[in-house]
């Protein structure tokens, strides 16, 4: 072989290799980083993994919102309009956190099936509703609620920021 | 009348879009200069044009005109005439006004200073930059109209989004903008020398200072953007790994890499093809990041009420420029000959490495943004990436980088003698020492911390050693530094940027404290250090809100620090709270406390505390980085002309019908 052509093949080698080395341990971390979207309903059905964290979504209760005076953390329910669970949080809420609003949570199912949360999101936009929560919504059978309430309420009032 | 005369106007751009696009590609087939001429002013028609319009619907903010609906879902009466402006990109419709205004902002400027190119190639470019414009008009002109009117005429405005009123909010979509749109140009310049088949080193020099400029822009724009999200989203993140923020991201890791290796082909007429490809991979993921951004495909914290429609339109776009760009590739890259030769271990060697890790973390970071869009496209569930994983492979494949960057300074070109690197043991030992006596003076130990501290001394001392080597055998007088090229010092300065980058990273991501506490009014909580005294919240009336302001006292030792008045507001025209942090901001720390909510009957509320030590040295770190591509932009290489590059056809477009 061409030595010029051998000197860049070995380079080659020794670069495809760094490659998938480096894409061994990028995917080993995606796979521990991966985290699924469960519904109210699919973790009380308890498909939702115990002691594995994952993002539970849905509509925060009206009048569920507990506040502690002692301590910073907080309770709530959230609903998919069929079944409720009891999220706890330990921090301060996000500010576009409100009741009637869409949330997803992350964290984890504790042995009695309250959901500690160790993040929770609410979106900017007042009418924005999580992708995840707004389909899952889609199916319930709530007048005024779901997607289609969703979408009407967006129409008249459309919002966007970069 | 305004705006009817902004959507003219508009259409008028449009209009000098297609001349600037068509005439001089026709011109260039038929060899036909007239044509080839048109390419410089339509590209400046387009630009007055669109400055024209733009103008109109700042206007139409400034005059409180809510017969534009689009000012009536992003302005008030109320709102402040700064905010009025910045309201213009406050949503989608204006800024693609925007984003189609910094297009030919950059058009006019390739018309402007690129005397030195060729008009035949300029022709090319700008015709280029035109097909790209007309898309992005199209959208405009046909899905988002800015000037759409509305009727009845409301009273007043829904008001913009609270968290866009600030200022540093307001230039970081422009600057931004400028980045993204500004790597347009080597774009075009890389497909406009694939077309001409002329991937030489001339072609690589006139987009040097080009990708220069567009960068300092993306990463003054990305750090304008982190250091918005730290101080008004309230929550004390630098960095979030959002879809948004990766959007960003990428364009700037490819644009680091493509200056890089336009270096080595400018320099070595060597990695041509590799390089073309790297200016149509910027680009391609600037279109992406506005596709996300625009489309709302993402849930991000970005992302909101979205468009399907609107998404399709800019896919599409997305689809047949990279389908277009790749196919003109593969059509030429097999033509391009590399006549030069280097060793494996050489400058070449270690900048294609530096390429490699670059593109590859690029890739990790598209791969954990786009998985959540398949899985739910192809139906296999609904997934989140945490951002341990990007976290992650910036380090794994930042380290790598950073060594690379130490080591390769003091690399010759096409051959370097082995036994002689033997020697930067010694240099990379002292970095370690010095790092591991930065890391015990810290309150804990922590291996991420040495790791950092290391490679960020090693770059360092690195850079100082080639800094010596260079003014070795010279006076450092100002005639020897005037005799070195701009270039030589840009760099020098970028890396020393990316050397403070990687301590403000490394320290803010290893030693930061949080704690959110509930207080009583007297109450203090201690932290690090420092106590936080709570002296209550008042009530507070501004000119479109009302809210509370906590009045908190920080001391050291017993020694006041700082009195904090972080503000909690709630605006008329929204029913949410925003959070108003306040911030002591200092170069070693930066001590910051927000207000929650307020629980009991008795004053009591919950309060962020943060410590972040070193924080601002990420900020700083951007500024210099850039404050290096900004020097390195003033080489006069890059201004020179260079006949001898210019191939017979085109000099005779030159000598015998053009003059």
């Amino acid at each position: 072989m061409h030595p010029a052509r051998a000197r860049r093949l070995k380079l080659v080698v020794i670069m495809l290799l760094g490659v998938f080395i480096a894409g061994g341990f990028a995917f080993m971390a995606f796979k521990e980083n991966l985290m699924l979207y469960f519904t109210p309903s699919e973790v009380a059905a308890g498909k939702a993994p115990t002691g594995q964290r994952f993002n539970i979504g849905g509509m925060v209760v009206d009048g569920s919102v507990i506040k502690s005076d002692q301590s910073v953390e907080v309770a709530f329910d959230v609903t998919d309009y069929e079944k409720t669970i009891t999220i706890k949080f330990g921090e301060i809420l996000p500010d576009l956190f409100r009741e009637g609003q869409a949330i997803i949570a992350k964290g984890k199912l504790n042995s009695e099936g309250v959901f500690i949360a160790d993040e929770v999101l609410a979106k900017h936009d007042e009418t924005y509703m999580p992708q995840e929560v707004a389909d899952s919504l889609k199916h319930k059978k709530k007048p005024g609620y779901g997607k289609e309430g969703y979408d009407k309420k967006r129409d008249g009032k459309e919002k966007e920021t970069p | 009348m305004i705006p009817e005369f902004g959507q003219f106007a508009l259409i008028v751009a449009l209009i000098s879009a297609v001349i600037q696009a068509v005439l001089p590609l026709i011109g260039t087939i038929i060899n036909q200069p007239n044509l080839i001429m048109v390419a410089r002013p339509a590209a400046q028609a387009q630009f007055i044009a669109l400055s024209i319009s733009f103008a109109c619907l700042t206007y139409a903010f400034v005059t409180h005109d809510f017969s534009v609906k689009y000012v009536t879902n992003n302005s008030n009466i109320d709102l402040p005439l700064l905010y009025r402006v910045s309201a213009v990109w406050g949503a989608h419709e204006g800024s693609l006004l925007l984003w189609a205004l910094v297009l030919s902002i950059w058009s006019f400027a390739v018309t402007i200073f690129s005397r030195q190119v060729p008009p035949l190639m300029l022709a090319r470019v700008v015709s280029i930059m035109g097909w790209i414009s007309i898309g992005f008009l199209l959208f405009m002109i046909m899905t988002s109209n800015p000037f759409e009117r509305l009727f009845p005429i409301p009273s007043h405005g829904r008001d913009l989004n609270p968290l866009l009123q600030d200022f540093g909010l307001a230039i970081h979509p422009p600057m931004l903008y400028m980045g993204y749109v500004g790597l347009s140009v080597a774009f075009s310049f890389s497909i406009a020398a694939m077309w001409a088949n002329r991937l030489d080193s001339a072609w690589a020099r006139w987009s040097r200072p080009w990708t220069n400029v567009a960068w300092i822009f993306l990463t003054l724009g990305i750090a304008l953007g982190s250091w918005w999200a730290y101080y008004e989203l309230g929550w004390g993140g630098w960095w979030f790994w959002d879809p948004v923020e990766n959007a960003s991201f990428m364009p700037w890791l490819v644009a680091t890499a493509l200056i890089h290796s336009l270096a080595v082909t400018d320099k070595r007429s060597s990695f041509k093809a590799w390089t073309a490809l790297l200016a149509i991979f910027a680009f391609s993921l600037s279109l992406l990041g506005t596709f996300l951004v625009r489309s709302g495909v993402l849930t991000s914290v970005h992302a909101f009420a979205s468009d399907p429609e609107r998404g399709v339109f800019i896919l599409l776009f997305l689809v047949i420029v990279v389908g277009a760009s790749l196919t003109l590739y593969a059509v030429r890259a097999p033509l391009i000959k590399s006549h030069s030769q280097f060793s494996m271990l050489s400058r070449e060697t270690a900048l294609l490495l530096n390429n490699v890790f670059l593109v590859v973390l690029t890739l990790g970071i598209l791969g954990g943004t786009l998985f959540p869009i398949f899985t739910v496209a192809l139906d296999l569930g609904k997934y989140s990436v945490g951002f341990p994983f990007f976290n992650f492979i910036f380090v794994l494949l930042g380290t790598p980088l950073a060594l690379l960057l130490g080591f390769g300074q003091l690399l010759r070109w096409k051959k370097d003698n082995a036994q002689q690197q033997l020697t930067k043991l010694i240099p990379f030992s002292i970095s370690f020492i010095l790092a591991l006596g930065s890391v015990l003076m810290m309150s804990y130990f922590s291996f991420y911390a040495l790791l950092g501290m290391t490679l960020a001394w090693w770059v360092l001392i690195m850079a100082l050693t080639s800094f010596m080597l260079r003014f070795k055998n010279q006076s450092l007088s100002f005639a020897s530094l005037k005799k070195t090229p701009p270039s030589y010092f840009g760099t020098h300065i970028a890396h020393l940027g990316v050397v403070i980058f990687a301590v403000g990273i490394t320290l803010t991501s290893n030693y930061s404290s949080k704690k959110d506490v509930l207080l009583k009014p007297g109450e203090s909580y201690l932290m690090d250090d420092y106590t936080y005294q709570f002296n209550g919240a008042r009530q507070i009336i501004g000119p479109n809100y009302r809210g509370h302001e906590g009045d908190i006292i920080i001391t050291k030792n017993g020694i006041v620090i700082a009195e904090m008045k972080p503000q909690k507001r709630i605006y008329y025209s929204q029913q949410s709270p925003m959070t108003e942090a306040a911030i002591d901001a200092g170069l070693s720390r930066d001590l910051f406390v927000a207000l929650g909510d307020q629980r009991g009957q008795d004053g009591a509320w919950t309060l962020r505390l943060y410590y972040k030590p070193f924080i601002r040295w990420i900020w700083l770190g951007a500024i210099i980085m850039s404050l290096g591509g900004l020097v390195a932009s003033f080489d006069k290489r890059y201004r020179q002309k260079n006949r001898r590059m210019q191939t017979s056809r085109e000099k005779d477009h030159l000598t015998g019908k053009l003059t």
